[in-house]
């Protein structure tokens, strides 16, 4: 049983009529749910419950690196972390020298890598003046919110 | 003109159009097959599709922009045709000639003129030969000859990628000291984002409006569909879209369709297109922006209020049929706005949230639709962009549309995500937004202004 909008409208106009405020249909394919909200007008819920038909299940090789990583052991070292959840670039682009590497120094507005996510890039900062210590993340790895990227010797 | 039916198709995209797509094939009984990234499997789209074929991990570099990967799940399922829907592949002369070579129909305009329109620039020359006006400006490849282009422009102008479109690539310039080293850099993002590193320079606009025609062509005849008035962006991506364009006379409405119509027929253009036109304001004039060879996101809007399914029309054009319409059949009545919801926090300069959805309500009745790839469960993901569900509401005049949107948008209920849902509300109150035919400055001064952004 497939619902178009069509079908919801029809129905919509039967229980416009009634007293009812909530329909609710479920079948092993779908759920569709219907509700009245103060002003008289309707909402709409439909879920397909259906199981995609997928031909060919992808190889182990081409899984993506999302697997939940332990959190690095900081030994006393300042945590640069991602501003948010997406891709870590170490470059600005492809082939082009990595923002930084161990051993520079960084200030608290260093540019030390790029986040993409959704298809916008977002530059991330050092926050801190001082030595990376350590690369965390490789790059093109895609990292969870708050994961740490590398980590930094405090000092100017 | 020889025929083609077609009985089965494969849909290369993702999200809400790639649903979209199925709806309609679905409808004319067509079997439609989705080729989908590992991130993507369990997407709507994957459950309304007769069959899915998994073709990568989930970046699109490694999966729905691998024109390979997509060839060799249509030959796989051994499709009549393909559907490349917006963005993606969907203006790619490569996959257009890959199937052209595997003898799978492309449903969009032919490798030629794909290239005729995709090329910013030999658009605009195609454009100036078919006698329509275009936004003063021109090529360069040297610091001089961008010089040398300002007295044409003007200043501010716009610096914009040869390959780019959908509103990516361009950037402002306020000043000569700032031309050469924007132009540098210009040059550099263009190559690396599509692989062409010509720029070319553009009269800026203050107030303009951007206002499109939908036009529909077979390869001989074209007619159009109608305006829509798309001045509503954000750095290029439009968030509201409405149609017919309000406000404009009466006279420039008909010059700017006819020369959308001039066009198409000058291309011999197969199959649904969109000539972007600007609309000079204060000079009540219009230009000629750019052509784009594909389906859009905003189509429902022209769907609202001319009666016809675009798809079905792409695919009846891909098929190789005649024009079912002459210009006098098509009837345009009411008006239909269109609202991009986002998986955004406008509190937070826009931030994208990806996320999961625990719980969607909608809308519905009467003038009421919804193109949306969410429901419960429905994953909105970092690898893809941010549009979450479009909101489309017709009304008999521009007044009932409008204030049917406002109701529509307050019924909206989405759990999970954080979306732009609160922005439109706030937008579509505006009073300045309710006269209409505000120009694309117009959504900055918004912001600026925004009670709920200025609270935080």
């Amino acid at each position: 049983m497939k619902f178009t909008d069509e079908d919801v409208v029809e129905l919509l106009q039967i229980l416009d009529t009634s007293q009812y405020e909530e329909l609710h249909i479920e079948t092993d394919k779908m759920k569709l749910s219907l509700r009245r909200s103060g002003d008289g007008e309707w909402a709409q819920s439909i879920q397909s419950l259906q199981t995609p038909n997928i031909d060919n299940l992808p190889a182990n090789e081409t899984a993506p690196k999302t697997a939940p990583r332990e959190e690095v052991d900081t030994g006393g070292m300042t945590a640069v972390r991602t501003p948010l959840l997406g891709t870590f670039y170490r470059a600005s682009s492809p082939g082009s020298d990595p923002f930084v590497k161990v051993g520079d120094m960084v200030r608290e507005d260093t540019v030390i890598g790029i986040v993409e996510t959704m298809k916008l890039m977002n530059s991330v900062y050092a926050g801190a003046a001082g030595k990376i210590t350590k690369i965390c993340c490789e790059d093109a790895e895609f990292v969870e919110q708050d994961s740490i990227l590398m980590l930094l010797e405090d000092g100017a | 003109m020889s025929v083609s039916v077609i009985r089965r198709v494969l849909i290369a995209n993702r999200g809400e159009i790639a649903v979209r797509v199925i709806r309609t094939c679905e409808r004319l009984g067509i079997e439609t097959v989705l080729c989908a990234s590992e991130a993507d499997l369990d997407s709507l789209a994957a459950r309304l599709a007769t069959r899915v074929i998994c073709i990568g991990p989930p970046r699109s570099t490694e999966s729905y922009l691998k024109v390979d990967a997509v060839m060799a799940a249509a030959v796989t399922a051994k499709v009549d045709a393909l559907h490349p829907g917006y963005g993606f592949l969907s203006e790619n002369q490569a996959l257009a000639k890959a199937c052209d070579k595997a003898g799978i129909i492309f449903i969009g305009p032919t490798a030629k003129q794909l290239d005729a329109v995709g090329d910013k620039l030999k658009a605009r020359h195609h454009a100036l030969t078919a006698g329509l006006p275009v936004v003063p400006g021109g090529e360069m490849s040297t610091p001089q000859e961008a010089e040398a282009l300002t007295k044409k422009t003007g200043w501010p102008l716009l610096v914009k990628a040869v390959g780019g479109g959908g509103g990516r690539g361009i950037k402002l310039v306020h000043k000569m000291d700032d031309l050469a080293p924007t132009v540098e850099i210009a040059m550099a993002e263009a190559q690396a984002a599509f692989g062409d590193p010509r720029i070319y320079l553009e009269r800026f606009v203050g107030a303009g409006r951007h206002v499109e025609v939908q036009v529909l062509g077979d390869g001989k005849d074209a007619i159009h569909l109608g305006t829509r008035d798309c001045s509503i962006q954000r750095r290029y991506q439009k968030l509201v879209e409405e149609a017919p364009a309000p406000n404009l006379s009466d006279k420039l409405r008909e010059e700017m369709q006819k020369a959308a119509v001039d066009f198409t027929k000058y291309l011999e253009y197969r199959g649904l297109g969109t000539v972007e036109l600007l609309v000079d304001c204060e000079r009540d004039t219009f230009y000629f922006l750019e052509m784009n060879a594909r389906i859009q996101v905003e189509h429902p809007v022209t769907e609202a209020i001319c009666g016809l399914d675009l798809v079905e029309e792409q695919i009846r054009a891909a098929e190789g049929r005649p024009l079912a319409y002459r210009q006098e059949d098509i009837v345009l009545t009411g008006h239909a706005f269109e609202c991009r919801i986002n998986a955004e926090d406008w509190t937070r300069d826009f931030q994208p949230s990806p996320g999961t959805v625990t719980s969607v309500f909608f809308p519905a009745g009467k003038g009421i639709r919804v193109d949306t790839y969410l429901q419960n469960g429905a994953k909105v993901l970092p690898f893809y962009d941010s549009l979450a569900a479009k909101l489309i509401v017709f009304g008999k005049d521009r007044d009932e549309a409008l204030e049917k949107m406002q109701g529509a948008l307050a019924r909206c209920d989405i759990q999970g995500l954080t979306t732009n849902l609160p922005m439109h509300i706030e937008l579509m109150a505006q009073p300045e937004f309710a006269k209409g035919g505000v120009h694309t400055g117009y959504f900055q001064w918004f912001l600026e202004h925004a009670s709920s952004i200025k609270e935080n």
